[in-house]
């Protein structure tokens, strides 16, 4: 095995990552505020597909002005949902904002087998990111790399806002003790949906960036979404940090574990997860607690 | 104890022997399979407080145990039931072990988890279980040498089966056990503090719950002649999960009547334009459920007060 074939596997690797990475980022945001598991999180990867693949179709919008307003109307829907239903959940057990999105992602997706049919359609990459770019040792395709880059800086982004900003401190707060919050005169519903718009867009942003690479069809988020759960899991539980670096981590393995033993790739994550839990239930850059 | 839930149990007892002559028999079996389906995850959930969204891999799991002995390696049925009960508790008792540590949400995505893990292995092992296509059986397989091959007789047989491991289930419950796993699931930290050994509560149940999902799997397969992927796959735990929740979490009639409840939903959706997207009409049902009847049929039902409420 060449190291030429190795570095462009780990690339491949990365590229896979950079979707569990995004996706992971956006539970982790709303779990930080809301205390719930989106189980919708997958249907909303797959709006933002759909919502590039149908601008593309109706609206002739190219594909980087749909890698900004894809995930701002995703978010908007998002939003509604959020203030019009799952607000009605808050104070009660956590598992019920898990079942409730768990029947939205039903709704979601079987009407969009309706409007789209099951098969889904292609959608193609973008002229100025076809073909390949030399890395100097290896030729690489361009798309997967723009796919690396752009998750890499959202991820960047959305963690030093989040953990640094005046906002995100204020995101945080939120979550430690809504009721001193609110009397310091901070408006805690409205930070609560912002927070759960966040997480939305990052996860339509990563189905506008699928796009290009998969059909886009209604059940793709299906099978991301359990992946995803167990990369929160193996990260911890709400953290940030846990949640980029095991995504584009566990991309990685995945990639490599398949060279080793093909039919291992799609299992090799939750056998980590399992590991993960019988050594450190809390997940590697969660906290110690009981949940 | 609520007079009522006798007589609940009882009515559901009188339309379960009559349901071949009310509907196709095979519908009835498959009625009957979910029905158990749906009280063993409630053992879980509705009485320990535990919400597994992966208990389709003991359903599932133990379907194809029972349509590989019986198809490939002409087991008798009976004792392919038996193999795949083991299988279904042997199963059970190690993935307990590793997710009774946790509860809530995570206890949730873990069982969600650990479930793909079987259903990738089924996929992988094209050979013995169909990969895609599923495993069909060309007959039911005998009953410890009894031809089954009448879909009423077969669902007698199924019927005494899951009534008598529904008796079982609510002597569980009704059992200074079953007290235990109330207090769990009301404050765990305070039933530590009262010196139960909480994990262990937590695994015997989910063993118990894994087995009877299992057999109730294993029933279905043969009712059915077919074990597939979808029955392993997550959908099939929601799926469940609605069911038990519908007709009323933590009452054992609940699950029993959510369970025929889903299916005659899901038959006459069927029968619509959209008879492809049923799922699309029980999101919408489950999500009004979460929101706004959360106690379900049953639950909603016995909080009406009553005056002959013993005391």
């Amino acid at each position: 095995m060449s190291a030429d074939y190795l570095a462009s596997q780990l690339f491949n690797g990365l590229a896979s990552g950079a979707f569990y990475a995004l996706l992971a980022l956006g539970l982790s945001v709303i779990f930080g505020t809301l205390r719930i598991i989106n189980f919708a999180h997958g249907a909303m990867y797959m709006l933002g597909a759909f919502a590039t693949y149908y601008g593309a179709q109706y609206l002739h919008l190219n594909f980087f002005l749909a890698l900004i307003l894809a995930p701002l109307v995703v978010a908007v829907l998002g939003m509604l949902f959020e203030v019009l239903l799952l607000r009605r959940l808050q104070g009660l057990d956590p598992v019920y904002g898990l079942l409730f999105t768990f029947a939205a992602t039903l709704v979601v997706v079987n009407l969009m087998r309706l409007l789209a049919g099951a098969m889904g359609s292609p959608y193609n990459i973008p002229d100025a990111l076809s073909g390949a770019t030399n890395l100097g040792f290896t030729l690489y395709p361009t798309y997967k790399l723009f796919v690396i880059v752009v998750s890499i800086i959202v991820c960047v982004l959305v963690w030093w806002f989040v953990e640094r900003s005046l906002l995100g401190a204020r995101i945080r707060a939120s979550t430690e003790n809504p009721v001193l919050v609110r009397a310091l005169g901070i408006d805690t519903p409205r930070i609560i949906t912002l927070t759960f718009g966040l997480g939305v867009a990052i996860a339509a942003l990563a189905g506008v960036l699928a796009a290009p690479t998969t059909n886009v069809y209604p059940s793709m988020g299906d099978d991301i979404i359990i992946y995803t759960f167990a990369i929160v899991v193996i990260g911890g539980l709400g953290s940030i940090t846990g949640s980029i670096v095991m995504g584009f981590a566990l991309g990685v393995l995945q990639t490599l574990g398949a060279i080793w033993y093909p039919p291992i790739a799609t299992t090799l994550i939750f056998i980590v997860m399992v590991i993960v839990i019988a050594l450190r239930p809390s997940g590697l850059f969660g906290r110690p607690e009981s949940s | 104890m609520d007079r009522r839930r006798n007589v609940l149990m009882i009515l559901i007892a009188l339309v379960g022997l009559a349901l071949p002559k009310l509907i196709y028999p095979i519908v009835a079996i498959d009625v009957l399979c979910f029905a158990l389906f749906a009280v063993a995850l409630d053992l879980l959930f509705g009485f320990a407080g535990l919400l597994s969204f992966g208990q389709a891999m003991f359903w599932g799991g133990s379907a194809y145990v029972v349509a590989i002995l019986v198809q490939t390696f002409h087991f008798d049925g009976g004792l392919a039931l038996v193999a795949a009960i083991v299988y279904a508790a042997i199963l059970a008792a190690v993935v307990g072990a590793l997710v009774v540590r946790r509860s809530g949400i995570y206890f949730a995505m873990i069982t969600l988890a650990i479930a793909q893990i079987e259903y990738f292995v089924a996929v992988q092992l094209k050979d013995l279980t169909g990969g895609e296509n599923g495993l069909p059986m060309d007959s039911r397989g005998t009953f410890f040498g009894a031809h089954l091959s009448n879909d009423t007789a077969f669902y007698y047989v199924a019927f005494v089966i899951i009534a008598l491991c529904v008796w079982f289930v609510m002597r569980v419950v009704g059992s200074p056990f079953g007290t235990v796993l109330g207090a769990i699931r009301q404050n765990e930290t305070r039933t530590i503090a009262l010196g139960y050994r909480v994990n262990r509560f937590k695994l015997a149940t989910f063993i118990l719950s894994g087995t009877l999902c299992g057999l109730a799997g294993a029933l279905f397969a043969r009712g059915n002649r077919l074990a597939g992927l979808e029955m392993i796959d997550w959908h099939t735990s929601g799926a469940v999960v609605m069911m038990a929740i519908l007709g009323g979490s933590g009452t054992i009639a609940g699950p029993i009547i959510g369970a025929g409840i889903y299916q005659v939903i899901e038959y006459f959706v069927s029968k619509t334009p959209i008879g492809q997207e049923t799922d699309l009409v029980m999101g919408l049902v489950f999500a009004c459920c979460i929101l706004a009847f959360r106690q379900g049929i049953v639950g909603g039902v016995l909080s009406i007060p009553w005056r002959k409420t013993s005391t």
